[in-house]
């Protein structure tokens, strides 16, 4: 039944199938397919059975016979049992408990609490015990009930890619086996599935067949390495003509494959595949890995070797690691600093009660009497004072415990699970066209987000979208297309113009002047707003060439042939929809799709492709009619990294073969043929401009062969293709080389691989900030490069350091395939290299460097001996590009850059391939929307797009930064407020840790009287507003720098607390001492003098917010008031309970303060006193040592009183230089970095500069956000 | 909708993105959530400061000025007696105050400096007395003193728990037992002056923490006799002076209201004290002072307070001029940001 269902649902796809079968790709490619596994495989596959290989899959074992012997039984058992399913959750509900507490001692803290819990049991006790222990554990139940919602919810996203779907070849109730719906979670080795296109792997899998005749299949490994291109995988012969379909398989007897055992090697694979006792050997070419996505394929049949955590992409990623911002870890650093003064203050504190108990008694004679020293417990013994001191020790170690801030820690997981919220909810970070807002997933990071220091960032999906444009091209020496790129986009915005002209047009005079071309530009835009964009993958506009006019362009040959080219030379398949008669294609890469949908909207539609030909439909130039041709591929050389070029070679109708050709630069001008050079120049000199705004640049040429010339090439290229030595490849690049010279040049083609929406601009904004933008793509070089010109992480002028292992010497010594030498020679060839650039960075003097290295090199530049030195490279550079580098290879770069600078990093990526990276960074960032969910399920915070980061940064990072950093040394300030108070009166105790206040007075003290405030602060603080922000990025540097949380603001604190604390104490104490404190003659008692004292304490600190905050919200002044108003509620009501309960504090407030006039009095005089000091230290910090951001409040405040908002409109030269002054600074990259040096370039040359923005070299921020 | 292979060109299928969302996950616009509340940014502008300062100053020195004149009007007396009353060539006080065969009666001759008005309250004073030692603040029971049936609740009592042969006692514990037994008789022109020791306790005491059918039992039975021995007639909540004793004190130093005294005394008044000079400070070497005072609204005489507001009110109004001073001499330079440490650090290579 199911299968018939599918017969149904697949009727599309049978159809196009049988078209498409006539296509047999693996004969038109001459190097991805067909080639024989190599020497070195064949090694490995006799290692098949050995340690490290020994995983056996019975294919379709429930199906097929009974496996062979007992042992094998038993181990196929034992893999199956390792099911699909993959959790990525921090705990499980037996873990929870141990682990989450194991958590949540690692601070010190709460181990300290712990003990003093402990000591609260005991009679060592300074007060009351179940006052002690409830803190504590409120703390650790709130701490651990928010790691349980954020851990359950990353367990829902785990279920939820468990719970997909795919189809797996099984039983049904009817006892039929048939391809029914399974989810990913029940899959287990051995099972055989049917993937459908566009669907993801649900497990590693071996290729056994596909719906093309010759078993190829497209695979997307986007998610693993961040590759856009296609990958061709092929499946065994004996596999594909066996099992070609669903029917076949019910017949299958079953076969068994052996291989390695997990690991994470993603482009190695060995094992071999026995059927009827056959063995044949599998490779990477049969392998499907999980997470990779099937293209151009209707679908595949694949047997599971790997599930779960086993599968390749699993083995790839690392556990989600606990990570803890750096604001918490020298938070932990304060906490050893007042741990140890607690120490100390209590180590004082015994030896002075030792003393004063050992002087108690002394022969015989007791000294005060009262205390009755001749009859005591141990811990007063005045015969053992020693003994009485060290216990003494452990009570003054609990009593002034109120240093160490008990509530600190669940404070700040409060407020930073609201900021998390803010994060989640602010309405500038939600993308409209996915829907998805940002979401911080673990919000134990928010304040790292304000420290940044290096940005890792990956290419595909971050930067850019993955699309390809065709945005321009250069015929015959002259420049078409006038598309506007990203970058160019953001230049002009940030000269203030809505849209810009093409200055590359414009230097060319041709006929248009700014007005005209923006004329042109904002209605050719809202022509593609209405349109919604015409056409995927085009983004050319010139009328010159387009609707047919390019015939009368002068070299109207030249075009002809250049889109004729388009639309051969390349290896896509034309789709037709049969209703509509669209034409769409199918592509290995995107840019190579998008040249045929330009020759396509061109005028030279590519419809059709057979065994052996192409059919296009032109236009004739001469009739101006639409003419069907057919052109005969006869080879297809294709595209490679070592070649970077492909060529086809084609008869046409009347019989004349060419060869097209389109490769990069570097490989195309050197065979182009001497005489034909007449806009050889001009092509070259618009290839760079191209380059420098970042777009992918191809060259085409092409050539005529005369009919002995093709023969002889044909011969040679057939005999190398059919070779099976080594040397293949080269043969076949030796044959090829024979053709691919004295070309004819007829252009260049630029293609955007287009940025994400305001990725220059918010790259600019980081550089501003002073963050470092590090590129790992997996991506080719010339991939990574363009893209870091598109982003101006690159530009003209700035020296590039290329490290890479590309060299003829190494590439020599690869073929010799000597493993030993070409280690150390690519070793050593590294390290040269990277000596190198350090030398050519320490001599130059304000040079901008770039370095840009590749995968393999950097395989030897992070081995232990060469990576400082390559680290100290990286960071002299103003940008770093590593390319070709895999999921392992970033996670270690960013491991380097994260311990080697000890800066904090963060890394940002969408696929899997970045899990890594995005995990070992200090803060990892996942771009949500997209389609693979890993990197976000990895990540901290996800966003939807690469410029929200701006705003995450900026504006969330810097408040959070600054927020909690003002919060944690408040609590500093305000515990060590109270516990220096209490340390004061214990010394007139003579040290008997007798607690100045009441019990639960002191419990209260963190929880409910002070915490609010503060809380508040940490929520709703604003030192700068969000515009603020984002017009000073400057400001961000106050995070990497750790300005704001220094020891020196630290320390500063606690002696603010120190002197709060020693003015509470003595004016409360003398103002209240002996004399009567009322009317009626009553003198103050412990109570009544500690519950004033703690009155001042209340109101000081609360009152002390007023000089910290900076902005007052209704919530902050409530908060404020409350936790005052809290402590007054609390002394009558705790009074009015029983006194049993309330004790001293027994109707204190009622009968007692309130009506004593001297009470309210000394209030007013403490609280004022304790604040005089910081105030007049705030004052004097703020007008003479103003921070970064108290400069930004005074230019705020400075610009309200002028009611100038707006600085360029502002007759206030002075007050729009300082602006000027404040908000821009010279980086080495980003937009700014780019106009600025082209400014120059421009001013020596052109007029351009008079546009009065530009003139000054730098420009203000003209448009507010 | 990228569905498609890439590159494909997906002309004109219709697109999902222009159909309204139902559920979209757009956050909700609200100040709160954006962050916008109206709020005051203050900055500390001289205008402010300088405000603020003499704004306190000005709220401060009256204030001083009313509590040191509050404070001395008040009238105080003290003597201290702990040396003189002990008879002129007795070497060992403690052997002396310790024998109990020795009357201890002492007279002093007080002469009063200034009008007072009545009440006129009598205290003692006792100094270097740690009243607030955690083992002798601990050592009480307050279910015992409130409660008669629980008279056997000695916890924390130790060790003056129980009497030797295990009763207990009531009031247990140290303080109790330490109690101030000095008494005192005022004679002006040989009338004796009543001191009143009705209400000298705080009326929550009385009511609430001491029994008013708990009486003393046991009391001071002990081999080693602490202070005042109670009248096991009279239950503890008319014990005032015992309720008075056991409010600890908060500082080694300190007064307890031992009575008042409802007669205006003249300048020049000469009174006789005839005490009883029977509690043991000597030991310890502290002091004992009988103070006759009078009060105001602000409590007994105590210049501190006024002074320290003066000199708050004082340091704000320099400070008011100093700010002042430093605005006018030397105004704030804006924009000056050359300085700012990482202009100078080579970030942007």
């Amino acid at each position: 039944m199911a299968g018939e269902d599918d017969g149904n649902t697949t009727n599309g796809r049978r159809r196009r199938r049988t078209r498409r079968s006539a296509v047999r790709l693996s004969k038109l490619y001459s190097y991805a397919c067909g080639r024989r596994p190599s020497v070195a495989d064949d090694h490995s596959v006799s290692r098949i059975g050995g340690p490290g290989f020994s995983r056996v899959v019975m294919v379709n074992a429930a199906a097929g016979e009974p496996p062979a012997a007992a042992d094998l039984l038993q181990h196929q058992q034992q893999i199956t049992a390792t099911i699909n399913s993959i959790s990525t959750t921090k705990y499980n509900l037996f873990t929870f408990l141990p682990k989450s507490l194991f958590e949540q001692f690692r601070r010190v803290a709460n181990i300290y609490f712990l003990l003093s819990a402990g000591i609260a049991y005991s009679p060592l006790a300074a007060y009351d015990s179940s006052s002690a222990i409830a803190p504590l554990v409120i703390v650790l139940v709130a701490t651990m009930i928010k790691e349980a919602i954020e851990d359950w919810r990353r367990n829902q996203q785990d279920t939820e890619v468990n719970n997909r779907t795919t189809q797996v070849f099984q039983q049904g109730g009817d006892a039929a086996w048939s391809f029914r719906d399974a989810k990913w979670k029940d899959i287990r080795v051995g099972d055989i599935v049917k993937v459908h296109k566009d669907e993801f792997f649900p497990a590693d899998l071996v290729l056994l067949s596909s719906s093309y005749e010759d078993a190829i299949c497209y695979v997307e490994t986007m998610n693993l390495d961040g590759e856009t291109n296609l990958k061709l995988k092929q499946s065994l012969e004996v596999t594909s003509t066996t099992l070609p379909d669903d029917d076949s398989f019910r017949s299958f007897a079953g076969a068994v494959v052996r291989c390695e055992d997990p690991n994470a090697h993603l482009y190695t694979f060995v094992g071999n595949i026995e059927i009827d006792g056959q063995q044949h050997p599998l490779s990477p070419q049969q392998l499907l890995l999980r997470d990779s996505k099937l293209r151009n394929t209707d679908f595949v049949y694949g047997v599971v070797v790997f599930t779960g955590h086993d599968t390749k992409v699993m083995q790839n990623s690392m556990k989600v690691p606990s990570k803890r911002s750096n604001v918490e870890k020298k938070m932990d650093r304060v906490m050893y600093l007042l741990l140890f003064s607690l120490i100390v203050i209590s180590v004082v504190s015994s030896v002075f009660f030792g003393i004063a108990t050992g002087d108690d008694l002394q022969d015989g004679r007791m000294k005060r009497w009262y205390l009755r020293p001749d009859d005591t417990e141990i811990y007063y013994d005045p015969n053992r004072p020693a003994v009485a001191a060290l216990l003494h020790f452990f009570t003054a170690i609990m009593l002034y415990g109120y240093f160490i801030p008990i509530s600190l820690y669940i404070s700040i997981e409060i407020v930073k699970l609201l900021q998390a919220l803010f994060i989640n909810n602010d309405i500038h970070m939600y993308h409209r066209e996915t829907d998805t807002p940002a979401h911080a997933r673990t919000s134990n990071l928010n304040e790292e987000l304000g420290q940044v220091d290096t940005i890792l960032t990956d290419k595909t999906g971050t930067l850019t979208c993955n699309s390809m444009e065709f945005i321009k091209c250069s015929i015959a020496g002259t420049a078409y297309g006038r598309g506007i790129t990203e970058v160019e986009r953001a230049m002009a915005r940030r000269k203030g113009a809505p849209v810009i002209a093409n200055p590359d047009n414009m230097d060319k005079g041709n006929n248009s002047g700014i007005q005209q071309q923006q004329h042109f530009l904002s209605s050719s835009d809202s022509e593609g707003n209405n349109n919604k964009l015409a056409v995927k993958g085009f983004n050319f506009v010139d009328e010159r060439v387009m609707g047919g006019n390019w015939v009368n362009q002068t070299r109207s040959d030249v075009i002809e042939m250049f889109f004729r080219l388009l639309a051969v030379c390349h290896t896509c398949i034309p789709e037709v929809d049969q209703e509509s008669g669209k034409i769409s294609y199918e592509a290995e890469s995107p840019d190579e799709a998008a040249f045929v949908v330009a020759a396509r909207e061109l005028g030279f539609t590519f419809y059709k492709r057979t065994q052996t030909g192409v059919s296009l439909r032109e236009l004739d130039p001469s009739s101006g009619k639409q003419v069907d041709r057919s052109y005969k591929i006869l080879n297809v050389l294709e595209f490679n990294s070592a070649r970077k070029r492909m060529s086809v070679v084609v008869k046409n109708e009347e019989g004349k073969i060419f060869l097209f050709t389109k490769g990069a630069d570097s490989v195309m001008f050197e065979r182009l043929s001497g005489s034909e050079s007449a806009y050889r120049e001009v092509t070259q000199q618009h290839i760079n401009e191209y380059a420098d705004a970042g777009l992918r640049t191809l060259v085409l040429a092409y050539r005529e062969l005369k009919e002995d010339e093709y023969a002889y090439f044909d011969r040679k290229f057939t005999a190398a293709k059919n070779s099976v030595s080594t040397d293949r490849d080269e043969k076949i690049d030796e044959a090829a080389d024979l053709v691919e010279r004295d070309l004819i040049l007829l252009g260049a083609t630029a293609v955007e691989d287009k940025l994400q929406k305001g990725v220059p601009e918010c790259i600019d904004k980081l550089a501003q900030a002073g963050i470092k933008i590090w590129v790992l793509t997996g991506d080719k070089m010339e991939t990574a490069i363009n893209i870091g010109y598109a982003c101006s992480l690159l530009r003209q002028g700035m020296k590039q350091i290329t490290i890479t292992l590309e060299t003829a010497d190494i590439i020599a010594l690869e073929k010799v395939n000597d493993k030993a030498a070409l280690t150390k020679a690519s070793k050593d060839s590294v390290a040269r290299q990277i000596n190198e650039g350090k030398k050519l960075v320490n001599a130059s003097s304000g040079e901008s460097f770039a370095l840009i290295i590749d995968g393999k090199s950097l395989t030897y530049a992070l081995e232990d001996d060469t990576k400082d030195m390559f680290l100290d490279l990286a960071v002299g550079c103003g940008s770093v590009i590593c390319c070709r580098s895999s999921p392992k290879q970033k996670a270690l770069v960013t491991r380097l850059v994260k311990t080697g600078t000890g800066k904090v990093t963060l890394a940002i990526g969408d696929g899997a391939n970045d899990v890594g990276m995005i995990q070992e960074a200090d803060i990892g960032v996942g771009i949500s929307g997209a389609e693979g969910m890993q990197a976000v399920m990895a990540s901290d915070v996800s966003i939807a797009q690469f410029r929200f980061l701006e705003r995450l940064l900026l504006v969330h990072g810097h408040w959070c930064y600054s927020r909690i950093s003002s919060m944690i040394c408040y609590f500093f300030y305000k515990n060590i407020t109270f516990g220096v108070t209490l340390f004061l009166y214990d010394a007139y105790t003579s040290f008997s840790g007798q607690p100045f206040y009441n019990d639960w007075a002191m419990a209260c003290f963190n929880v409910f009287f002070t915490s609010l405030p503060v809380i508040a602060m940490g929520v709703f603080d604003q030192d700068v507003s969000a515009r603020f922000c984002l017009k000073f990025p400057m400001l961000y540097q106050e995070g990497p720098q750790n300005l704001l949380f220094q020891w020196r603001r630290i320390i500063g604190w606690m002696l603010n607390g120190v002197a709060c604390a020693v003015i509470i104490f003595f004016l409360s104490t003398a103002s209240l001492q002996h004399q009567a404190f009322r009317s009626d003659g009553e003198v103050s008692d412990m109570a009544t003098l500690g519950a004033t004292a703690y009155t001042c304490i209340v109101w000081a600190v609360s009152l002390q917010m007023y000089i910290t905050v900076s902005y007052f919200t209704l919530v902050q002044h409530v908060c404020i008031w409350l936790s005052i108003a809290l402590w007054y509620i609390f002394l009558p009501v705790y009074g009015a309970i029983t006194p049993s309960f309330s004790t001293t504090y027994y109707m204190v407030f009622v009968e007692a303060l309130a009506g004593a006039p001297s009470y309210w009095v000394v209030t007013l005089l403490v609280t004022a006193a304790s604040l005089v000091p910081y105030f007049t230290y705030a004052v004097v910090k703020s007008w003479f040592f103003p921070d970064y951001h108290n400069r930004i409040q005074w230019l705020r405040h400075r610009e309200k009183a002028k009611a100038h908002p707006d600085p360029e409109t502002s007759a206030d030269v002075e007050l729009s230089q300082v602006l000027r002054q404040f908000s821009v600074r010279s980086t080495g990259v980003g937009v700014s970095a780019r106009r600025d040096a082209t400014a120059v370039l421009r001013h020596l040359n052109v007029d351009y500069s008079q546009s009065p923005t530009l003139g000054a070299g730098v420009v203000v921020v003209t448009t507010d956000r | 909708m990228d569905s498609h292979a890439a590159g494909s060109s997906s002309g004109g299928s219709g697109d999902g993105a222009a159909q309204p969302r139902r559920n979209s996950r757009k956050p909700k616009y609200s100040k709160f959530t954006q962050q916008e509340l109206p709020a005051c940014k203050p900055i500390l502008t001289p205008k402010w400061v300088i405000s603020v300062f003499v704004l306190v100053g000005v709220i401060f020195v009256p204030i001083g000025i009313v509590s040191l004149r509050a404070s001395q009007q008040v009238v105080e007396i003290v003597d201290r007696y702990d040396d003189a009353c002990v008879p002129a060539g007795v070497t060992d006080k403690l052997a002396y105050i310790r024998n109990d065969s020795i009357p201890k009666a002492c007279t002093r001759n007080l002469t009063i400096t200034k009008d007072m008005k009545q009440p006129i309250f009598v205290y003692y004073q006792l100094d270097n007395f740690y009243q607030n030692h955690r083992r002798y603040v601990k050592s009480r029971n307050d279910v015992q003193l409130r409660d008669k049936s629980k008279a056997s609740e000695t916890d924390n009592c130790d060790p003056e728990a129980k009497t030797v042969d295990g009763k207990p006692i009531v009031p247990c514990g140290l303080i109790a037992w330490s109690l101030f037994n000095d008494t005192y008789n005022l004679i002006r022109n040989n009338e004796t002056l009543s001191v009143d020791k009705k209400d000298i306790s705080w009326k929550s005491d009385r009511d609430h923490k001491f029994g008013s059918h708990v009486f003393p039992m046991n009391f001071q039975k002990g081999p080693l006799q602490g202070g005042k021995i109670l009248d096991s007639k009279i239950p503890l909540s008319k014990q005032e002076d015992l309720i008075v004793w056991m409010r600890t004190a908060a500082l080694p130093t300190f007064r307890k209201l031992y009575g008042r005294i409802y007669v205006d005394l003249k300048e020049n008044d000469a009174i006789t004290v005839q005490l009883e000079n029977n509690y043991n400070t000597y030991s310890f070497s502290g002091k004992k002072k009988l103070v006759l005072s009078t009060a105001t609204w602000i409590g007994g005489k105590n210049d501190f307070l006024g002074l320290a507001y003066l000199t708050v009110g004082g340091i704000c109004f320099f400070l008011a001029f100093a700010f002042t001073l430093l605005y006018l001499i030397k105004p704030r330079k804006m924009g000056d940001n050359s300085y700012l440490s990482w202009n100078r650090a080579t970030l942007g290579r």
